[in-house]
């Protein structure tokens, strides 16, 4: 690969071949694009996102972006014409985790481009790999105050990898080249590139591919070996390994991998919130996701562990519970794509700078040497404690007390109809959890979720990027109707533009997860979190509202509804196959289920609750 | 107070200094001084940052600075192995009973008279931190009627440079 090689996809590897930075490319798509002379800055725009290969763009036109429209109309890129900002963001997302390549979402300045914030600082913390094109009042007006103007490039500073505002037409391949090579090497993320009016409107030429002036960029792929070997011994020498796994496996797509390092070390794995898929559910060795909701053995096993061994992880609050007592046994090998994320949070004992995929397959190699050498761990005793705990505190729940329907077997009863090919996206509160905890991921990529920034009325939009790039594939979108409020109107999108997605609506009535903490934390001062009109005595009226089959069917979907458990399989089946228009199902369920296991915030995993007032006996027999 | 000198090189282009200083602000570290100009190199910026790590440890904080894309390269200045200088502007009151005192304290401080007129003398001193605090600590008795000072900027002792040949060990990259 040389820095002459036009890259051809969107593509993580394209877009390393631009740079020629080492990779372990398969297939570049060579895309030799045709040199134009006096075109516009706007047609260049669209000849750089075809020769850069975007298959998909979502987003809003308005007046600052309107003369990318004009060549968009006529390009193989095609667009689809979202009802939010904030849902063209999420469908970048969605289309990015679930492809693996580039999402890209376009808008134009003012608020269209503020109404892609939310969805860049989402992107931001979950190192997807999307980019923003936004259109910019003209330059001679920028700083004035012009109509729509909004200085999008200094707001998204701290939400983005990079950005750039581009007020000269030459300058536009060149920067949508390195917005492509920046989103998706390195530790992916998102791009925005804010290009003037005037811009758009000029008369440039366009060549291609351009050169990338990236002097300060060079990511670390390649593992050191000396710091591999070092892990290798240590993952020989233990007792009590974890393999803590984290989103960067899936982004690295690693999982292979993975499979292989486990295999050879026979240690347990944790897959987190974002590592949901990264390796099979069903393997026994896979003991489930740690966390605040993770459950008992996962979180125990790390916190028990004389070694961690975190491959593309961050020791996120949410893993770590109170960081001073996490894990206080275990040395620590953290191995990242990201430099600063090693030590940030937990000081390694051996930090390994690379890309996962590379780092894993270096690790097989030189724990294959420590086999050979007759150093290979015992792990019996370990297992059988492990064992011990999984068989005591396995994942469960309690059917409401006042015979309402359990969330919890919704969504089992939707991943088991659905299988592990399904992709499922949720949004962020208790169903996110639930479908985090009850459903069996074996693929990567097949669980779609904000992790780090928790934005709720992210499941929709999500779920119509995915179902956009994986067409075969069926898609359920997992929302509470909290969330879904938030961002249902791209269900209007999906019926037009012929993207059946599949709503598996988790109807409680109320904002769930933060009812959960006033129960828990707030004595049961429920301030503000019912969503269902209630009557004199507090209980929800006859009437919905809104009516969420009616609403579903006003978007052009097919509306469904289930409330009791016997209707559940009928439903979902129902929903399976209808593929020729998007459908809800309005399951109606109790509002009082509650998300266990749990580790309150700020507490020590050591602290963990299996259900409410119920805690782990762990006694005193470490292994 | 744990105070590092970085010497950072940036990409001369707009909105550098607005990343790093943002930088700064949202992740909590401490920003003693910064200053930034020219190099040799007109594709180029140097930002000479006084940064306290109390808060963070300076190796979080090098990594970050290193993330960003218009960052080329930084090393930290030890206060040994580097020449440091500040420059201060001060405006001292120096009615013909003082003024003596004043030209007095500024020739011991090797500061130079850049103003004067019948009530104030401007002089202009360049200098460590340390030694231009202790020349207003001299002249604030006088009066002082206004100052302004500039960031830290630092360069390292020795042939080597932080860019061409010989260079200087940049803070690691990885971990």
């Amino acid at each position: 690969m040389t820095s002459t090689t036009p890259g051809g996809s969107a593509t993580r590897e394209a877009a390393e071949a631009l740079t020629g930075v080492e990779t372990t490319a398969r297939s570049v798509e060579e895309a030799a694009a045709e040199p134009l002379t006096g075109i516009t800055g706007a047609q260049s725009l669209v000849q750089s996102l075809e020769a850069v290969g975007v298959e998909v763009v979502f987003g809003i036109p308005g007046g600052a972006i309107l003369p990318a429209y004009d060549p968009l109309f006529d390009s193989r890129v095609r667009h689809v014409l979202v009802r939010h900002e904030q849902g063209a963001g999420h469908a970048a997302t969605g289309y990015a985790q679930a492809t693996g390549r580039v999402g890209v979402c376009m808008a134009t300045s003012g608020p269209g481009a503020t109404n892609l914030v939310t969805p860049l600082a989402d992107a931001y913390m979950d190192s997807v790999p999307m980019v923003a094109i936004t259109g910019q009042v003209p330059s001679a007006a920028i700083g004035t105050d012009a109509f729509q103007e909004a200085d999008i490039r200094g707001i998204t500073m701290p939400i983005t990898k990079h950005n750039f505002l581009v007020t000269d037409a030459d300058e536009i391949p060149q920067r949508i080249a390195e917005a492509f090579h920046l989103a998706a090497s390195g530790r992916p993320g998102p791009v925005l590139v804010d290009i003037s009016k005037d811009a758009l409107q000029a008369t440039t030429d366009f060549t291609w591919p351009p050169r990338l002036d990236l002097p300060g960029y060079k990511p670390t792929t390649r593992p050191h070996g000396k710091q591999v070997r070092e892990a290798a011994a240590l993952i020989a020498a233990a007792r009590r390994p974890v393999l803590y796994v984290g989103g960067g496996v899936i982004k690295a797509q690693a999982s292979a991998e993975l499979a292989e390092l486990t295999e050879l070390t026979g240690a347990p794995v944790v897959t987190t919130l974002m590592a949901r898929g990264a390796f099979p559910d069903s393997h026994p060795q896979n003991l489930g996701m740690p966390g605040m909701h993770g459950n008992v053995t996962a979180v125990t096993a790390l916190q028990k562990a004389d070694l961690l061994v975190a491959l593309g992880a961050r020791f996120d609050d949410r893993v770590t519970g109170q960081l001073s007592s996490f894990a206080p046994e275990a040395k620590i090998v953290h191995a990242d794509i990201d430099p600063a994320e090693i030590g940030k949070n937990r000081k390694a004992d051996v930090p390994i700078v690379g890309d996962a995929r590379e780092t894993i397959a270096e690790l097989v190699t030189a724990l294959r040497a420590e086999r050979d050498a007759g150093r290979t761990p015992d792990l019996s005793a370990w297992w059988a404690q492990l064992d011990q705990w999984r068989q005591k505190y396995p994942l469960g729940y309690d059917w409401p007390e006042d015979g309402a329907l359990s969330p919890q077997y919704v969504i089992e009863r939707l991943g088991a109809i659905a299988g592990p090919d399904a992709i499922y996206a949720s949004g962020v509160g208790q169903h996110q959890m639930w479908a985090a905890q009850f459903i069996k991921y074996e693929k990567p990529g097949t669980w779609l979720n904000s992790g780090g920034l928790g934005t709720m009325g992210y499941a929709v939009p999500a779920a119509m990027g995915a179902k956009y790039g994986c067409p075969d594939t069926t898609v359920w979108a997992i929302d509470g109707d909290g969330c879904f409020q938030m961002t249902n109107q791209e269900l209007a999108t999906c019926a037009i533009e012929g993207i059946p997605v599949k709503v598996a609506l988790i109807n409680n009535g109320n904002l769930g997860m933060v009812r959960q903490w006033q129960t828990l934390f707030y004595k049961g001062r429920y301030s503000n979190t019912k969503l269902h009109p209630v009557d004199a005595e507090g209980r929800p009226t006859p009437v919905r509202i809104p009516d969420f089959v009616a609403l579903a069917e006003a978007l052009g979907c097919v509306g469904l509804r289930c409330e009791s458990k016997d209707d559940v399989d009928a439903v979902i089946e129902k929903a399976m196959a209808i593929n020729d228009a998007p459908v809800v199902i309005d399951f109606i369920v109790g509002a009082d289920a509650q998300v266990w296991p749990m580790v309150a915030a700020g507490a020590s995993n050591d602290d963990i609750l299996a259900a409410r007032d119920v805690r782990p006996v762990f006694g005193d027999d470490q292994v | 107070m744990s105070r590092h000198t970085l010497s950072v090189l940036v990409e001369n282009k707009s909105g550098v200094l607005a990343r790093v200083s943002a930088l700064f602000s949202r992740r909590g570290f401490n920003i003693e001084s910064l200053a930034v100009g020219p190099t040799e190199n007109p594709d180029l910026s140097r930002m000479t940052i006084v940064a306290d790590a109390e808060s963070q440890p300076l190796e979080q904080i090098t990594k970050q600075l290193n993330k960003l894309i218009e960052v080329i390269k930084i090393v930290e200045l030890e206060a040994e192995a580097a020449v440091q200088r500040e420059l201060l502007l001060v405006k001292v009151r120096a009615p013909m009973a003082d003024r003596t005192q004043v030209l007095q304290t500024a020739e011991l401080f090797r500061a130079r008279v850049v103003d004067v007129n019948t009530d104030t003398v401007t002089l202009e001193a360049t200098g460590t931190p340390d030694k231009l605090q202790a020349l207003l600590a001299v002249l604030a008795p006088l009066g002082i009627k206004e100052m302004a000072q500039s960031g830290t900027v630092a360069l390292g002792r020795g042939p080597r440079s932080m860019s061409g040949a010989g260079t200087l060990r940049p803070v690691e990259r990885t971990a």
